[in-house]
């Protein structure tokens, strides 16, 4: 791979009706590292995060232009594949949404979609990916029982695992602690601090403190656009813009 | 803290009370029923359609009434799920940017399922005079499907409308097509509304008189086409009451207890179905 981004967005735009949410986001994210988008409630980190696996479709009324290539393919201009894409990421929300099925089937279903029926390989994974997010010896017991019945904190960490196991290169994750009890979130990001290694993961925030514990890069945005990007020393120490410079004193 | 534990206790026994009454209410309706019905109770009564006499007291069965209502009421559910089913989609998946309309669909829906089913009837029973028409089997079906719709739709609409936008989202994000997530999605998540919804309507539908008075008739028997009239447990039950001969009057009864069985029973599947489908629901 010629560039070290596995990222890259070129000038892009959303808009819902005459109001725009995202104004020219250019920025490229880091392969390997831990990327932090950073802001205030409302500034557009969502819509930028679900940009990058083009949920953003399942808004047919949000209009979108530019390009995001993702390993040097742009993925705005893919009309079918878009599968394949959305399998490259692992997706976080800000609730955990477990699939209304057991917690087997919730690792397996993202298996049996990538074509693998093999039972052996589907167990192991299954055991695996459980492990991975320390979830195996809490469930082990109980692998068929629906996964609605786990606590939130368990929840979002079979979502994580569920992710995993479809063996993407990114994670997505939106504000994914900000339901979770203090111990849940400290799995998550002690979690995604072991998986830099081989992932590239990407965690919205608006927690300060979190995105300090977390980032090797960050992204701060503020009404749709991105003020200020760059290593979290030089934007938590020696912010430049005077909005930044608020937010870090402020706190929000 | 006194007043506390006094209003507690208020409503306590508010609840026993009224968990009571409705106990008893319909253990009371079940033992009169049961006691005045089972008499009359035989392999004849649902297996045989009236022989000549019946009404008088002769042999026979309710056979006709017994099928006549289950034509009836399934022909209905089906005619309204198809009506039902797209308007609720539609309401939850196209229309989700114009609100205003969903609100007035839905105030309008709700308003319909206040109307009393013999203004359905009557509504209908116009139509077809004014077209020239028999009451028949599918002018029923008709009729009883427009009485339900209201019912149908909004029940559907209420399960669509609980399944959280996360869960679609996170579908396609997993890699999901369309079809597989509308497998998780309706199949899963909203299933156990939409059993739920069914059935409700169908016991609605079945054990309906007034729609059914003027538009599917009343035969000694079973329809064989939907062309042909029917008849129905609610009305056979009406027209056996009416009689001054005891026979027949138990006979009614008997008829009372078949529908209350049929209509048990669809309650018990539902709450069957619902608990067997629901326990993976968010
Ligand atoms: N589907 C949408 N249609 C219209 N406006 C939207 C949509 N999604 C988000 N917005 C608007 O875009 C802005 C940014 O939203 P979002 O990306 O959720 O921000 P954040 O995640 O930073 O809180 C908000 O003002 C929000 O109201
Ligand atoms: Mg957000």
């Amino acid at each position: 791979m010629s560039n070290s981004a596995i990222v890259r967005i070129k000038d892009l735009n959303v808009q819902s009706g005459n109001t725009a949410i995202l104004k020219n986001i250019n920025v490229e994210i880091p392969r390997n590292k831990i990327t932090v988008i950073l802001g205030p409630s409302g500034c557009g980190k969502t819509t930028l995060l679900k940009s990058l696996n083009r949920l953003t479709d399942l808004q047919p009324h949000l209009k979108i232009s530019g390009s995001i290539f993702i390993d040097d393919e742009d993925i705005l201009q893919v009309t079918d594949g878009l599968t394949r894409i959305r399998q490259k990421m692992g997706l976080l929300s800000q609730k955990p949404y477990p699939l209304p099925m057991s917690i087997y089937k919730n690792i397996a279903f993202g298996l049996k979609i990538q074509g693998v029926s093999d039972k052996k390989i589907i167990n192991d994974s299954v055991e695996r990916y459980l492990a991975e997010v320390g979830l195996w010896d809490e469930v082990k017991d109980r692998l068929h029982s629906p996964a609605s019945r786990l606590s939130i904190g368990q929840q979002q960490r079979l979502c994580l695992a569920r992710g995993l196991a479809v063996h993407p290169e990114i994670i997505l994750a939106d504000e994914p602690t900000s339901a979770l009890d203090p111990i849940s979130s400290k799995k998550i990001e002690e979690k995604f601090i072991a998986l830099r290694d081989d992932f590239t993961v990407i965690v919205v925030t608006h927690i300060l403190r979190q995105a300090k514990r977390l980032a090797d890069n960050v992204i701060f945005m503020y009404y749709g656009e991105i003020v200020e990007q760059g290593p979290p020393e030089q934007l938590f120490e020696h912010p430049v813009s005077p909005i930044l410079k608020d937010y870090l004193n402020t706190g929000h | 803290m006194k007043k506390r534990s006094i209003e507690e206790q208020f409503f306590l026994w508010l609840m026993r009370f009224t968990t009571a009454s409705i106990i008893m209410v319909l253990s009371g309706l079940l033992f009169v029923i049961f006691k005045k019905g089972y008499h009359a109770m035989s392999w004849a009564m649902i297996s045989e359609e009236p022989q000549g006499g019946f009404y008088l007291g002769a042999g026979g069965g309710i056979l006709n009434a017994i099928l006549g209502s289950v034509y009836l009421s399934v022909g209905a559910i089906i005619l309204a799920i198809l009506v039902g089913l797209p308007v609720a989609l539609a309401m939850n998946v196209h229309m989700v940017r114009y609100k205003i309309w969903v609100t007035v669909i839905r105030f309008l829906l709700d308003t319909l399922w206040g109307v009393p089913s013999i203004v359905y009837g009557a509504f209908a029973f116009g139509i077809m005079v004014y077209f020239h028409l028999r009451a028949s089997l599918l002018a029923g079906i008709i009729t009883v499907a427009l009485l339900i719709v209201p019912i149908i739709t909004r029940a559907f609409d209420e399960a669509l409308r609980t399944i959280p936008n996360g869960l679609l989202e996170t579908t396609y994000a997993i890699g999901g097509t369309r079809s597989e997530a509308s497998f998780v999605i309706f199949f899963r998540q909203a299933l156990p509304g939409l059993i739920t919804a069914v059935l409700l309507a169908l016991c609605r539908g079945i054990g309906d008189a007034a729609s059914v008075l003027f538009t599917a008739g009343y035969t000694d028997h079973v329809p064989q086409r939907l062309t042909d009239p029917t008849a129905t447990l609610p009305l056979a039950i009406f027209f056996q009451l009416s009689s001054p001969i005891p026979e027949v009057k138990e006979r009614a009864y008997a008829a009372t207890l078949v529908l209350t069985i049929i209509i048990l029973v669809i309650s018990i599947l539902s709450r069957i179905a619902g608990r067997r489908f629901k326990k993976y629901v968010l």
